[in-house]
């Protein structure tokens, strides 16, 4: 299967809109999801999380747990996932780098599970304003050794929720840890959001260790000694993440069939800069947005086909610019990529970026 | 193996494997070194697995260090876990699987250096777990570094001149620091090295995990156990080390025994059925009112881009909400964004507010359309940043100067005083509320009043609210003409 278009969920029947956080409506997406054990720790902006778990997840018979740190609430994702029940956290960048042991050792045993970053200013304690600085950090890996997770990019309340779905439908699918990352102010900005149904009840995993007779042969572990073994458990683990970019890589798409300009921005950015590119099409420059759904897997071979009808590319990032690495990666430097970056938790103006968007065009010659 | 004179000798529990088939090399033998404890342990709880039957419902969570290979032997769920994490691993299996029994076993790096926090915790909270603690005084697995357990004066290869306290602290006594908390219902330390020990040390571990059995709670067992190779002592020397270097220091007891206090566990939590989940979540909808979208007085006040300010107490944030949850139960596109961050810089509260019958692009203001000026450091802040031609609402009773823009459209609203006047000068921001859907049209009477129902929390409050969105949405009215 190729990449995919992101298609919002449709609208449910008879079910009214809520006016909601986006870290609200994770929870309730996680929840909908059959999720069931929430362990975590305190930490802006994503505090809500933690604090509608506790009254959510104890509401429907799930556990939560405030963790004594980071790093001990990932090791009881990996305890829960272990035991083979849908289960999360959420943190951002401070509390997610303490929680990259516990991720290594969910990918190495292949553990399904969804931790959820709302990225803030770094590096360091850096400040609690939005950030995208956290993007290397999730998508390339901040764990030890050969693994990849996927990585969700919701900008909307909606796709808060139906992300997280998502996440967990992903990590069970492929018995791997997904993250779900968005910036400060998708985590506190309200939205309107419908929630679907339950998803039903997920079969009980084979692999797990449920503390009963069928699974008691079980081992969850991502120790080989032989190197020979480890070697394989390594080209099996590649094998599947090839699979995971052959089939889940999600991207959305404004204004770009005749786009000459394609602006690449995801989360928060990519709405002020389809604020900006409404503007810039009323003036008649003839640009359009790219917004990657998933970062890993990076959704490649769309963007390159953009790029062969397009002049230039520029990348937007709340960053010193780190997804761009992908776009140039993804289209293989053959038309100039420019990039507008704004750090410490300053968002551009939709004036701002209309601007750039001009100079762009200027130099590109597309006006 | 076979040979009937040794037979009786070699009975394995039944919670053993037969033979150690994850293992390399020799599968009929441990890992362990000769006169290591480990294996003495190992199989009094096996004992113990076989005695309660429990071996289907028991997870054993292997740490990193010598026992980092007990999964090899224990026909019992297994996981391994990081270095220092088995606490928290098993946590979550156990917070998981309310029905299991999980043991932890973990050395003394493992437990009493790296992963501190995570046995104190873990014990604190009075998770459902037994925790085995092996102290050998040495990190064997690595090669005989220094523990938090080594002895003062003990030479180790990270201590060649022998464990200086005044370097390194004193060894840590786990068991009495886990005897201080509340939660455990049994702390024990035994050894293994005589016979008589040995013999107590299984009944220690024997009682706890009839603890687990009977879901009690907590339970700790230190046992001082010998590295011969990490000593670098025979096996009986060993032994007789454990008696005359580490008893004194960490002395065999029972600290902590509430075994025999009443207990009833608690009944299983009911699963909530999935069709009782949006109601228990607070996201049932089923309830909520729409309205047709009220039409605009005139149509440069349509898709407004509202900026909302005050100081903090001035309900400004409310105010926000109030419009954005009139905007969607018209069937708009909204989008409610609180000052936050740096943003919050200057002692403002302010947010930001679109209402828009196409998508809604960024959620943040930068130009609005509409500004609502509840204080003058909100104008004076903000008054720039106006679109060309912009409506600015001031809350006069707060303002006293006037915008220096001379294009700004200006709604002058005494919303404090008037607030004050209904016995509440916290309404002001309903008046506002109020007093824009009255002068620009843009939102309808009644959806304010089903709103407030809606995003008001303290009922009483609504009654006040409603009457004060009245008086505003009359005044803007009338300054309509």
């Amino acid at each position: 299967m190729p990449e995919t278009a992101y298609s919002p969920r449709p609208a449910c029947p008879g079910r009214a809109p809520l006016l909601i956080k986006g870290n609200e409506a994770i929870v309730k997406g996680a929840l909908l999801a059959g999720c069931r054990c929430y362990f975590g720790y305190p930490i802006t902006p994503a505090s809500e999380i933690a604090e509608t778990a506790s009254r959510d997840f104890p509401a429907v018979g799930g556990v939560f747990i405030q963790a004594e740190s980071e790093t001990a609430a990932m090791n009881m994702v990996y305890g829960a996932a272990s035991a083979g029940v849908r289960t999360m956290t959420a943190s951002s960048g401070p509390g997610i780098s303490l929680m990259q042991e516990a991720v290594s050792y969910c990918a190495g045993s292949e553990l399904p599970c969804v931790v959820v970053s709302i990225m803030r200013g770094g590096p360091g304690l850096g400040n609690i304003g939005p950030e995208q600085a956290d993007y290397n950090q999730v998508v390339r890996i901040g764990g030890h050794g050969n693994y990849r997770t996927p990585v969700f990019a919701p900008s909307s309340g909606q796709e808060m929720c139906d992300l997280t779905m998502q996440a967990f439908e992903v990590a069970d699918r492929y018995r791997t840890p997904v993250f779900v990352v968005a910036d400060g102010f998708t985590g506190q900005m309200m939205e309107p959001v419908t929630f679907p149904d339950p998803l039903p009840e997920p079969p009980e995993k084979d692999w797990a260790v449920r503390a009963d007779a069928a699974t008691r042969k079980n081992l969850i572990s991502s120790i080989f000694l032989d190197p020979d073994e480890l070697e394989a458990h390594n080209r099996k683990l590649q094998a599947k993440f090839r699979e995971i970019e052959e089939n889940e890589a999600l991207y959305d798409e404004y204004a770009t069939d005749d786009a000459k300009i394609v602006v690449v921005a995801y989360g928060i950015v990519a709405r002020v800069v389809r604020s900006a590119i409404h503007a810039a099409r009323d003036e008649g420059i003839p640009v359009g947005l790219f917004r990657p759904v998933t970062l890993w897997p990076f959704p490649h071979r769309r963007l390159d086909e953009l790029a062969g009808r397009a002049a230039r590319l520029h990348v937007f990032e709340l960053s010193c610019g780190q997804m761009i690495d992908d776009v140039r990666l993804a289209i293989h430097d053959r038309i100039p990529v420019g990039f507008h970056g704004r750090m410490g938790g300053n968002v551009p103006s939709v004036e701002e970026c209309l601007e750039v968007i001009r100079k762009a065009a200027r130099e590109g010659g597309v006006l | 193996m076979n040979s009937p004179v040794y037979e009786p000798f070699l009975q394995k529990p039944r919670s053993f494997y037969d033979t150690y088939e994850r293992k390399s090399g020799i599968k009929e033998v441990t890992h362990y070194c000769p006169g290591c404890g480990h294996g003495e342990l190992h199989k009094m709880i096996a004992e113990a697995i076989d005695e309660f039957e429990i071996a289907d419902r028991t997870v054993l969570i292997s740490p990193v260090g010598c026992s980092v290979f007990a999964y090899y032997y224990f026909d019992v769920g297994n996981v391994q876990a990081a270095h220092g994490r088995a606490p928290a691993v098993g946590t979550g299996v156990q917070r998981a699987r309310p029905h299991s029994i999980v043991m932890s076993y973990q050395g003394d790096g493992d437990l009493a250096a790296i992963g501190l926090n995570e046995i104190l915790q873990a014990a604190n909270r009075g998770e459902k777990m037994v925790v085995f603690f092996v102290n050998n005084a040495i990190y064997g697995m690595t090669g005989g570094q220094m523990a938090p357990t080594t002895l003062p004066g003990m030479t180790t290869t990270t201590s060649p001149g022998g464990r200086k306290v005044e370097d390194s602290g004193a060894p840590l006594r786990m068991a009495e620091l886990i005897s201080q908390l509340e939660a455990p219902v049994y702390v024990a330390r035994g050894a293994l090295c005589s016979a008589k020990d040995i013999s107590r040390t299984r009944r220690l571990v024997r009682k706890a995990m009839k603890v687990q059995v009977e879901g009690r709670g907590f339970a700790f067992v230190e046992v001082l156990s010998a590295c011969p190779t990490g000593w670098g002592m025979t096996p009986p020397d060993s032994y007789q080390w454990i008696h005359e270097k580490m008893k004194p220091y960490f002395p065999l007891d029972v600290f902590v025994d509430r075994t025999d206090e009443t207990f009833t566990a608690p009944a299983p939590k009911e699963p909530v059925p999935l069709e009782k989940y949006h109601e228990v979540m607070r996201i049932d909808s089923s309830d909520q009112l729409s309205f047709p979208p009220a039409q605009p007085l005139d149509p440069k006040y349509a898709n407004p881009r509202l900026k909302i300010a005050g100081f903090g107490g001035q309900g400004v944030l409310l105010l926000g909400l109030g419009l954005a949850q009139c905007g969607m139960m018209e069937g708009r596109r909204v989008s409610w964004l609180p000052s936050y961050g740096p943003e919050m810089r200057g002692g403002t509260a302010h947010c930001h507010v679109n209402i828009s019958d196409d998508e809604i692009g960024s959620p943040l203001v930068s130009q609005p359309t509409v500004l609502i000026a509840m204080n003058q450091p909100s104008l004076e802040k903000f008054e720039s940043q106006v679109a060309a031609r912009g409506l600015v609402l001031l809350n006069t009773s707060m303002i006293s100067k006037r915008p220096d823009r001379d294009d700004l459209e200006v709604l002058d609203v005494a919303a404090s005083e008037m607030a004050q006047k209904l016995g509440n000068p916290r309404a002001a921001n309903m008046i506002m509320l109020g007093a824009y859907a009255g002068y620009t049209g843009m939102i309808g009477e009644k959806t304010i009043e089903a709103a407030l129902g809606a995003i008001i929390k303290k009922r009483h409050l609504i009654e006040l609210n409603v009457k004060a969105v009245a008086e505003g949405f009359a005044l803007g009215r009338a300054a309509r003409g």
